[in-house]
Formats: C-alpha cells, structure tokens, sequence
C-alpha cells in the first residue's frame, strides 16, 4: 500500500504555472525531499474548469478524459492533481465515464477526431496532493523525517467545498477512519500533526470562499473570506493551511482587499500545506516558495525557527 | 428559555451581537442562543426558496428542519451543497451545546457557531444578490454603483 504511490503522473494544471506557482514549487520540492518521484503529464491540456463545464459538461469530460488518457500512455496507473478544481473534475470525469453513455459517445467521438486513444474508466485513478502524501509516506514516516518540527505552530486547515463534493465521484471516502471524510475531512490535519503543528478546531474548513464570484462579484467573495479569516484568528490560529490554488489565492488577495475596501485588518497567515511540510521537513522558506505568496509570512516563520 | 440576546434588526446584526456578549451572559443562556442560531439557519434558507417561488418546508430531517430546508434548496442545484457542511456545523454546534450546557467552552463554541451562521448568509445572499433576486450587501452597494463610501461602512 505504501509504495503505491511513490512514483505517480502529475498534473499540475494551469493555475499552478500562473497564480499557484508556488504550490506547484512546494509539491515539487516536497516530493523531491521524500525521494517521491513525480512525472508530468506530456502535453496536458485544461481540465475544463468552470468555465468550459458551465458551456458544456460533456466537453468538460473529454478534456479532463484526455488528461487521463495521456497518463495512460505513459504507463501511469495513478495521477496526482493537487488543485482542487482539476481533481474534481478528472473525477467527475472518470464517474461520467463510467456512468454516462452520452459522455463515452463524446469522448469517443472527439478522442477519434483528434487523433489519440479513447480513455476507458477505470484505467487511471484520480488522487489529491494529500492522498499521495498520506498514502506513500504517511504519518509516521512524515515524523521520521521531521528535521524542523512544526511545534507550536497554531493551523486551521481549509480544504474548501470542491475537495469533497459532490460525494458521488469519491467512491474512496467515506469508508471509515483511515479513509478521507467529506464531512470533516482530515487528512490535511493528520499530515500536518504529524509535522509537529497544533491543529485548532476550525468549523469553516469546508466552506465556500467565494472563488467562482471573485471577478463577477468581488464584494461577496470578500465578506466569505473576511469570515474565514477572522474565524480562523477567532479559533487561535497563526496559519490557515491550504491545499487548493484557487481557495490560496483567494483568502491572499480578499485578505488584502478586505483591509483596502472593508478597513478590516487580519493577521493570520496563508500558507500552502505543501509549504509548511516541506519547511518541517528542513526545506528553506525559498525552496517552498513563500517569496512568491502575496500574505508575508516570513516574520512569523522567522520566529519559528523556520525560514 | 429567553436569551441575553438584543433585538437587532437584520440577521447579521444579532449574529454580531451574539458575538459580542460577555462569557457568562452566552454561557448562562447556552442551549437558547444555539437554538437562535439554527433559528437564523433556518431563515437565511426560507429566503433562498421563497426567492426561487419555492414553499419552505416544515419536514425534519436528522430530526433538524435546518437540514430539511437545505436538502429542499439543493434540488436541482448542486452548487448549493457548498453550504451543505456550514448547515451541519450549525447542527453539530448546537448539539454540542444541549449536550454540555453551561460547559466552560459554551461561550467560545457559541461565538463560531455565530460564525458558522454568518457564513451561511454571505453564501446565500451572495447567490441571490449573482442570481438577481436580492440584494447582497446593503454596505457594498456604493461600491458597485460607484457611490461614495459612507465612513465606517463594514
């Protein structure tokens, strides 16, 4: 079980080469430190999104089916997505697949005209940045590794509302303790545990931030944030920890508008949950990209005896 | 059980005031405020299904109407069960709540339900205000017609 995942395709998707870099930096250098090994994915397309799913699902399927269809190619029985938006969707993809005779006619169709393999579901599982750290390291591999424990250090884990909905497509949770919950989900927690980080009670960790209102309707995005943040402060927090690009990038830019537009000031740090582990492990704040995120948390990392 | 709560006029305004009461005053009144709070749970979701022409339902289920009520609002629109867990939360708050009673941690529980709850109704107005069947926000409404900004506008 623990070696399955230890050398998986990776798909990093397109908000990881733009607004997501560093988590993309973090998942790179952190798998690198655990002698994981991560193959990209050649010539990946988009996922879909939400803005293709809106026009057309079904295109959407073939796009995220074509993905897994490359993986397939490359010999891969497993790809890792760390953006919850493209694992939502290479799952949605795989569960339309195997569900939908309409979307496999598409797929078909559209595989055939432009001239590569038709994906079968089933060939290729879909798993999240967390499930592949869980799942090939684990906790107390994580803790054998500690070199700069995270002790002290007060985390609220946010996993936002796609990691586990809709419940359908993630026939893998749900299926008692050692598996992901999608009412309370946890995995994040227990890695970071593991690290050395004191996690707080955090009562929105599956809340909606706002991100698909974030240009159509900013205002409503920055009254969901703002909530989350002073929820997160209201808990004890130091740190939100985050595993999704587009929840990141949100808490990072409302924090900011917040205070600009709103006059409402937080201080709790944002951070990938990638980037705290590979710090834990004794990566330098550099490696994991903390330059690149727009909340600066180097003062408090400095303090913790973790830059 | 009466509550040390004030009357506010809007939700968000009790919500904030909830926050705002001393440790003893929440503690004292522990099980009614989280029954409040699920009581605005229930309120935000009857006008999201009232806005669509939708008749609010009455049936219970876990034994809670403010599950009922979101399972009723989720038909037929599978982005709404991004608030599914919030509604929970509010469920679980107040159970831990009727369970303890007047625990030390009653307060602390109290003030992040009232959090929770606020949630909900920035989740929900947010989709009425994109969905043209209300309005959001009535402080950010300035913003978006280019009005100035009132002093200590929140």
């Amino acid at each position: 079980m623990a070696s399955k995942h230890k050398r998986v395709a990776y798909y990093p998707g397109c908000a990881l080469e733009g607004t997501g870099h560093a988590y993309d930096r973090s998942t790179k250098a952190l798998g690198k430190a655990l002698d994981l090994d991560l193959v990209t994915l050649k010539n990946w397309n988009c996922c879909g999104a939400m803005e293709v799913k809106n026009v057309d699902p079904k295109l959407q399927t073939y796009l995220s089916a074509r993905n897994l269809s490359i993986a397939e190619d490359m010999g891969f029985h497993t790809v890792m997505a760390p953006c919850n938006g493209c694992y939502h969707n290479l799952k949605k993809a795989e569960y339309d697949l195997a569900n939908d005779e309409a979307s496999r006619e598409l797929n078909a169709r559209l595989s055939t005209k432009a001239g590569h393999k038709t994906y079968q579901a089933g060939k290729v599982e879909t798993i999240h940045a967390l499930d592949w750290i869980k799942d090939a390291i684990g906790e107390d591999g994580l803790r054998a590794r500690v070199k700069n424990g995270l002790k002290g250090l007060k985390v609220a884990n946010y996993y936002g509302c796609m990691y586990t909905r809709p419940r359908h497509i993630f026939p893998e949770k749900d299926r008692g303790p050692e598996s992901e919950s999608t009412s309370k989900p946890h995995f994040m927690d227990d890695l970071l545990a593991a690290a050395g980080a004191e996690n707080v009670e955090y009562p929105l960790k599956t809340a909606c931030c706002g991100g698909a209102h974030t240009l159509s309707d900013s205002d409503t995005s920055t009254k969901l944030v703002l909530n989350l943040l002073t929820t997160a402060e209201a808990c004890g927090a130091d740190v939100i920890a985050t595993e999704c690009p587009t929840c990141h990038t949100g808490l990072e830019m409302h924090q900011k508008r917040a205070e600009t537009v709103f006059g409402k000031k937080t201080t709790v740090k944002i951070l990938y949950f990638t980037q705290l582990l590979g710090m834990a492990l004794g990566l330098s704040a550099r490696k994991v990209g903390v330059h690149e995120n727009l909340s600066d948390s180097r003062g408090l990392l400095l303090e913790r005896g973790l830059q | 059980m009466a509550t040390a709560v004030p009357a506010r006029e809007t939700p968000l305004d009790r919500l904030d005031a909830i926050v705002e009461l001393s440790d003893s005053a929440l503690t004292a009144s522990a099980p009614a405020v989280a029954d409040e709070l699920l009581a605005i749970g229930e309120e935000t979701l009857e006008r999201w299904l009232v806005a669509h022409g939708r008749t609010p339902t009455d049936a219970t289920v876990e034994g809670f109407r403010l599950l009922a009520l979101h399972r009723s609002a989720a038909r037929g629109d599978p982005s709404f069960n991004a608030c599914r867990e919030t509604c929970r939360e509010l469920v679980y708050a107040r159970n831990c709540i009727h369970a303890t009673r007047t625990s030390h941690d009653a307060a602390r529980r109290l003030r992040l339900a009232a959090m929770v709850a606020r949630h909900l109704i920035l989740f929900i107005d947010g989709k009425l205000e994109v969905a043209g069947l209300g309005e959001f926000c009535c402080s950010s409404r300035p913003l978006r017609l280019h009005e100035p900004v009132a002093a200590g506008g929140h």
